[in-house]
């Protein structure tokens, strides 16, 4: 029913041509400059627009670039795993436990990620620092003698701190998912013999699949891409690779590399998740 | 102009659709009287609800023409057509008030305020919701949406009335009870309705006259008595009731009757004027009977025009009713006969022998 | 036993969920305590009570100036965004047609792709095109990441938007204008309203592409970045992060009651957790 398909599909893309040219020339156009940027390079302020492959090799055979990927893509994926697992008994207690005002837990979740993220991180280097709350705290009242220092300007605390900031972004994926599942699966799936917690492994964490998936690549994406954290409490062995992409287009002057930098950790990421999404599709989610 | 011209409403000829390269209407030829009730039925996909969003001005035809109150109606745009809808789904404007649906159509028309509240209150009144104007849409139930539509689409005072399966959301009781007013009100009023449905009881009770639609094409116009009595095609037949199809053939024909061999019953003389209108004798290959024209003989005092021995292989008791499935001579499936059951009369187990009794004149043939 | 096995996990979830919840405020709790502290230092054990810390915002003439800026960029990109992505949101709820899922896909694609990516990309672009970086360059970026976000928030408004309601209106004689004046615009502003508050806070926290992109004239994130190289400035800018915290929860809230308003009057019941 309705109009023919033709004028339809033609009201349609008008409508949509706007944001899409948009996006076409502030989204694909720049990034697929960025690529361009990539293969040519820079010194000082002229630029040598040669086809080349030198950024690549710098970027992926010097120790320096090799180690804060590594350290990167390290960071992330405990940030992930940590903010995931940490996240699901949440979205798993709203779904299932909470039966009134599941709007005003997920509204109360979300309230401390509208602040300002870089108030967020800078606060977390006052709870964990040598004179910090932490600290402060844990020796008024006699549990340790001396502050801990292994909590503040190192990985640690980037993971913290990120799993911190992405927490939000973590539960509602798997809430969603959670409640989605038809509670009479549940109730047939002990109806046939299965204890909680085999029900739980056989059902419930099969159907929130999808969900977790969506969690892990909403927060192990854009984690790669942060320099705010590392910057404020990474310390010098919490820098990250966006850190050098930061200076290369900054300092160094240097963007044909920071933009090598900046795709070949996208690829690289980009790879992880395909893999992340096929391992989780085998697990049983069927993401849409 | 004649005077039946005058009394057509709307005129379809050679009505098409195509939507890319699947055929919803293949050329509907149908007119429509002033002041009827006329159904389009059909089951879903048959394209009727398609003819009605195109009389509306939804939709326009691919090929051939639309007149509406003697106007052709090509490139006229719904807001400009003298017809309302009853949506299926209502549509009843989420954020304002029943009075303010109502009155909607009133406003475009920019009424002065004071007439626009009392033709709503008339209209509400026809529709049984007087005093309701207040409320807003979402305090309403199924039965109460579904009088806001009609009374929206009444207050505009259209030549005509399209209803898009009105009923279908409302539960059983509600639906009969809407049937009965729905048709009363449409006789108070005089305006043409016409209505899409998928229940072809709710087109027999209600309607004037019924359009049977299948793959876009127009099967049979007819009054609903005409439609169970005298199908046209085994396909209308057994959409509308049920039929029982026993095989047959011609054996005789003359100028006044026509002579046929049916496989279960023997062999009859019936008049030609039986016959469907464009039916060949000679094509003839079964006879419809249905259920309620078959009558299980219970003992000697019940007689019948003819009998025919057979036995019954299964027993549905609905209470008014009992359905029997009774295997007669030949090798047909069982036929299903209905019996009320009256004082004194018992319901038979499977398995009984019994005589069935018959009418030549309640046969329909088909080719 | 399987009754007490599940007493006992729903009591350790509850006490889960409030641990969980102590972590995700202890920051933000912070920020008043230290912003009403009578010390210069931001530590424990807090010394006194004071309101000077505002007082010197008060005071602060390049702290003004980053809030007229701040407040110019996050205006119009909330108009802007809300624009683009009432456009698409309408024709992705409304309209069939081919393509419609990359292209989508493609718009929404700032949401997972790493800020530092949008922010250099652009800049890139930029340089290439001898384009100067001003407020200008930083609306460009915003409304790219707050588009989907947008996008997301009217999509629910105008898919539950049955399309018969706009037919009863042509049918009842109202013309396209008036059709979109009586029935869409009152049933989507809500959705409209929240999505103009979310996109307004979203640009005015946004530092990422603000810090990249950024001219000589720097937003209210950008200033802060800078002030918190400085110990003697701390307690100020906890004071400024204070209020930033407040006027954000206070925006949230209003855009929740708006979305909650627009699914109401369209009947839905108000799903938990619209605007992510």
């Amino acid at each position: 029913m309705g109009v023919t398909l033709d004028k339809e599909a033609r009201q349609g893309l008008t409508l949509l041509s706007p944001t899409a040219l948009y996006a076409l020339l502030m989204l694909a156009a720049p990034l697929a400059m960025v690529v361009t940027f990539s293969f040519w390079t820079q010194n000082y302020l002229d630029i040598d627009t040669t086809l080349t492959l030198d950024n690549y090799r710098e970027a992926w055979s010097k120790p320096i670039y090799q180690v804060l990927m590594m350290r990167s893509l390290r960071i992330s994926l405990m940030v992930t795993v940590v903010t995931v697992l940490l996240a699901f008994p949440i979205a798993y207690y709203l779904s299932f436990h909470v039966k009134k005002r599941k709007a005003l837990w997920l509204f109360l979740i979300t309230v401390p990620f509208w602040t300002s993220y870089l108030l967020r991180v800078f606060l977390w280097k006052v709870i964990l620092g040598f004179n910090g709350v932490l600290n402060t705290a844990l020796m008024q009242v006699g549990l340790i003698d001396e502050p801990l220092t292994f909590i503040l300007y190192n990985s640690n605390a980037v993971v913290l701190t990120l799993a911190h900031a992405w927490a939000p972004f973590a539960i509602l994926p798997i809430f969603v998912a959670l409640e989605k599942i038809d509670r009479s699966l549940l109730e047939a799936a002990e109806d046939l013999g299965d204890g909680p917690v085999r029900r739980f492994f056989r059902i419930t964490l099969p159907l929130a699949m999808p969900g977790v998936i969506a969690s892990t690549l909403i927060v192990l994406i854009p984690t790669v891409g942060d320099f705010i954290t590392p910057r404020l409490v990474g310390g010098t062995d919490g820098l990250m690779i966006a850190n050098m992409i930061q200076i290369q287009f900054g300092k160094a002057n240097n963007a044909p590399l920071g933009a090598a930098l900046a795709i070949s950790s996208m690829v690289i990421v980009a790879a992880i998740s395909l893999v992340i999404y096929l391992v989780g599709k085998k697990m049983g989610g069927r993401t849409e | 102009m004649t005077a039946t011209d005058t009394n057509d409403i709307i005129v379809l000829s050679d009505v098409t659709k195509t939507f890319g390269t699947f055929q919803a209407l293949k050329g509907i030829n149908a007119t429509i009287r002033e002041g009827e009730f006329f159904s389009l039925l059909g089951p879903s996909g048959c394209g009727k609800t398609t003819l009605l969003r195109m009389i509306a001005g939804f939709d326009e035809p691919t090929t051939g023409a639309i007149e509406i109150d003697d106007k052709p109606m090509a490139g006229i745009s719904a807001n400009k057509r003298p017809t309302n809808m009853v949506f299926q789904s209502y549509a009843i404007f989420p954020h304002l008030s029943v009075a303010e649906n109502v009155g909607y159509g009133l406003k475009t028309r920019k009424m002065p305020k004071t007439e626009i509240a009392a033709e709503v209150d008339k209209a509400l009144e026809m529709v049984d919701l007087r005093g309701l104007g207040n409320r807003s849409a979402h305090e309403l139930s199924g039965g109460q949406r579904q009088r806001v539509a009609l009374a929206r689409a009444l207050v505009m005072k259209p030549k005509v009335i399209l209803l898009d399966e009105p009923l279908s959301a409302l539960d059983k009781k509600l639906r009969d009870q809407m049937q009965v007013e729905l048709r009363s009100l449409q006789q108070s009023l005089g305006i043409t309705f016409i209505l899409v449905t998928h229940d072809q009881e709710e087109a027999l009770i209600m309607s004037d006259r019924i359009a049977v639609m299948f793959e876009g094409e127009i099967a049979q116009l007819d009054s609903p008595e005409g439609l169970y009595r005298r199908p046209r095609t085994k396909r209308v037949a057994s959409f509308i009731g049920v039929m029982n199809f026993l095989s047959a053939k011609l054996t005789r024909e003359d100028a006044e009757t026509l002579t046929i061999q049916i496989d279960a019953l023997g062999e009859i003389t019936v008049p030609r004027d039986i016959a469907p209108e464009g039916l060949t004798p000679s094509e003839v290959d079964a006879i419809g009977i249905r259920p309620e024209m078959l009558t299980v003989l219970m003992d000697d005092t019940d007689t019948a025009e003819r009998t025919v021995e057979g036995s019954i292989t299964g027993t549905s008791y609905y209470g008014d009713m009992t359905y029997y499935e009774v295997k007669l001579p030949g090798d047909g499936d069982p036929v299903t006969i209905s019996m009320r059951n009256t004082a004194g009369r018992s319901v038979l187990p499977a398995g009984s022998k019994v005589s069935v009794g018959w009418g030549a004149e309640s046969i329909v043939l088909f080719e | 036993m399987t009754r007490l096995g599940k007493y006992l996990s729903a009591r350790w979830l509850a006490v889960y969920a409030v641990v969980y919840m102590l972590f995700l405020y202890a920051p933000v709790v912070l920020l008043p305590l230290f912003a009403f502290n009578d010390a210069t230092i931001i530590s424990f054990p807090l010394t006194g009570f004071t309101t000077q810390w505002f007082t010197v915002l008060w005071e602060t003439e390049a702290l003004h100036a980053a809030v007229r800026n701040s407040a110019i960029v996050a205006i119009s990109t909330a108009v802007l965004s809300t624009t683009l992505g009432a456009c698409a949101a309408r024709a992705a709820a409304r309209y069939k047609f081919p393509g419609k899922r990359p292209v989508m896909g493609f718009i929404m694609l700032p949401l997972v792709l790493p800020e530092i990516i949008v922010a250099v990309s652009l800049l890139v672009l930029l340089m290439q095109l001898g384009m100067s970086l001003s407020l200008w360059t930083v609306i460009l970026g915003h409304i790219l990441i707050c588009t989907p976000f947008s996008i997301a928030i009217l999509s629910s408004a105008f898919q539950g938007l049955d399309n018969s309601l706009e037919e009863a209106s042509f049918d009842l004689g109202e013309t396209r204008w008036g059709t979109f004046r009586r029935v869409i615009l009152p049933l989507v502003m809500p959705g409209v309203v929240s999505s103009l508050l979310i996109c307004f806070t979203i640009s005015l926290d946004e530092f990422i592409i603000a810090f990249f992109l950024t001219g000589t004239d720097v937003t209210l994130p950008v200033y802060i970045w800078s002030q918190l190289r400085f110990p003697t400035k701390l307690p100020s800018v906890m004071a400024l992060g204070t209020i930033l915290l407040a006027l954000s929860v206070i925006l949230l809230i209003m855009a929740e009651w708006f979305r909650r308003r627009s699914a109401k009057k369209q009947g839905i019941e108000a799903s938990a957790g619209g605007f992510m």
